[in-house]
């Protein structure tokens, strides 16, 4: 956020991340953008991309995701070697006078053409994954699915990402699970990082995770403390010693999940989580003002 | 024939080393003079693909075969394509695995594991 003069109530970027996977992070997520008026749903989790599941999107826009792989002329190659000793990823093996390419570990970072005296290396196009653009009511559901045995996430990310989303409208990010590199691509261009974490030890200590990689970015950000019970919540503990912002505290209901697992979006069902979740908004978009 | 193996020191008495990739030290060992050499891997703070970086260096040195207690598939791929056999360490112990290997009572290694990118998709 740049400018909060411009930037008022739309056209902020929130993040929602969680250390790990089942805390409710896509369910904070996409009901955020379900309260809110005019709304982008990006889910960046490309592995297991799941937002979908609850704001069944009417698609009208597929398109693949595509990064460029080297690959090598063996009979202009003279095994100078030139390109293995400049690939920073060590992608690139010379064995039994041919090149090979380690397509799992290659950053497409397209040096290796470049350093080759022969021109022997070309690059070719190697589809990672897809993009799906969808609506749901007052939500634009956009989903980066990567396809199975791709190793980074990064470059469908960035083409869900790199984008320009209308004027007025507030964007929610539901990040990969975890602190990877597709978590710090994801959170990037965020104005602001809501965590979402659940009442035990080990949600704790995911938790942890998360909070010191949105501190080491710099990053405003607060705290959905998400399945409360009664009983002694260690994460909610560690956000009061920390100082941490506390947004929500959403009760452990049946009601929730129920709707939860009928795959429904709470908020267009629920009048009392409609409240809470658009005082959750309210919450956030405060802070980032 | 060649044989190499990763290392943890550099004396005939040093143990195997249990990571092929970021293992400090290869002995690289001649069956037919005795010779043993001892040589830094290069790969050991490389920021990934050091299985492959490894391994490169490895075949570089004329290897035959590599003994080690696991290899990871990238490397694995780069051995084996070179023409490099590939045999399970049975202990620590550098000498027993040679007289072992010399013996023909190395097993072929099966144990080869899909490595640790620094680059991990989660
Ligand atoms: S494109 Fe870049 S990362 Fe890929 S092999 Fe070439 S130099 Fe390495
Ligand atoms: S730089 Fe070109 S010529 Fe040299 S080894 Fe690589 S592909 Fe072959």
């Amino acid at each position: 956020m740049q400018d909060s003069t411009t930037t008022g109530v739309g056209n902020l970027r929130i993040a929602i991340l969680s250390g790990k996977g089942g805390t409710g992070k896509t369910i904070v997520s996409v009901n955020l953008s379900a309260v809110c008026d005019d709304s982008v749903y990006i889910d960046c989790d490309v592995e297991e991309p799941n937002g979908h599941i609850f704001l069944k999107p009417v698609i009208s826009e597929e398109s693949e995701i595509k990064v460029l792989m080297p690959f090598c002329n063996d009979d202009l190659c003279t095994g100078c070697r030139a390109c293995v000793d400049f690939c920073n990823f060590n992608a690139l093996a010379y064995v039994n006078n041919k090149i090979m390419v380690f397509e799992d570990i290659c950053h497409s970072c397209g040096g290796c053409k470049l350093v080759c005296p022969e021109n022997a290396i070309s690059e070719k196009e190697k589809i990672i994954g897809k993009i799906k653009i969808g609506t749901s009511d007052n939500v634009t559901v956009i989903t980066g699915i990567m396809n199975t045995g791709e190793e980074s996430g990064v470059p469908i990310i960035q083409g869900l990402l790199n984008r320009e989303f209308p004027a007025g409208t507030n964007v929610f990010i539901d990040c990969p699970p975890g602190s990877s590199c597709s978590v710090m691509e994801s959170i990037k261009e965020a104005d602001y990082c809501v965590l979402v974490t659940e009442p035990t030890i080990l949600g704790l200590h995911d938790f942890k995770m998360v909070h010191e990689l949105v501190e080491l970015f710099n990053k405003p950000h607060g705290v959905v403390l998400n399945k409360c019970t009664a009983s002694y919540n260690p994460s909610k503990q560690y956000c009061i010693e920390h100082d941490i912002r506390i947004l929500a505290e959403i009760p452990y209901d049946n009601e929730l999940g129920k709707l939860n697992s009928d795959g429904k979006i709470i908020v267009r069902e629920s009048k009392k989580y409609r409240e809470t979740f658009t005082e959750l908004l309210g919450a956030v978009t405060k802070e980032v003002q | 024939m060649i044989i190499t193996m990763p290392v943890d020191g550099k004396t005939m008495n040093a143990c195997i080393n249990k990571s092929f990739g970021r293992t400090q030290t290869f002995l690289v060992y001649d069956t037919e003079t005795h010779q043993n050499t001892f040589l830094a891997n290069a790969a050991v703070n490389s920021q990934g693909g050091a299985g492959i970086q490894a391994a490169q260096f490895v075949v570089d040195q004329k290897t035959n075969a590599v003994l080690a207690p696991s290899i990871g598939k990238n490397a694995a791929d780069v051995l084996t394509g070179a023409g490099v056999e590939l045999y399970t360490t049975s202990d620590c112990s550098i000498q027993d695995n040679i007289a072992a290997f010399l013996d023909g009572k190395l097993e072929k290694l099966s144990e080869i594991h899909a490595g640790f990118h620094n680059h991990g998709g989660r």
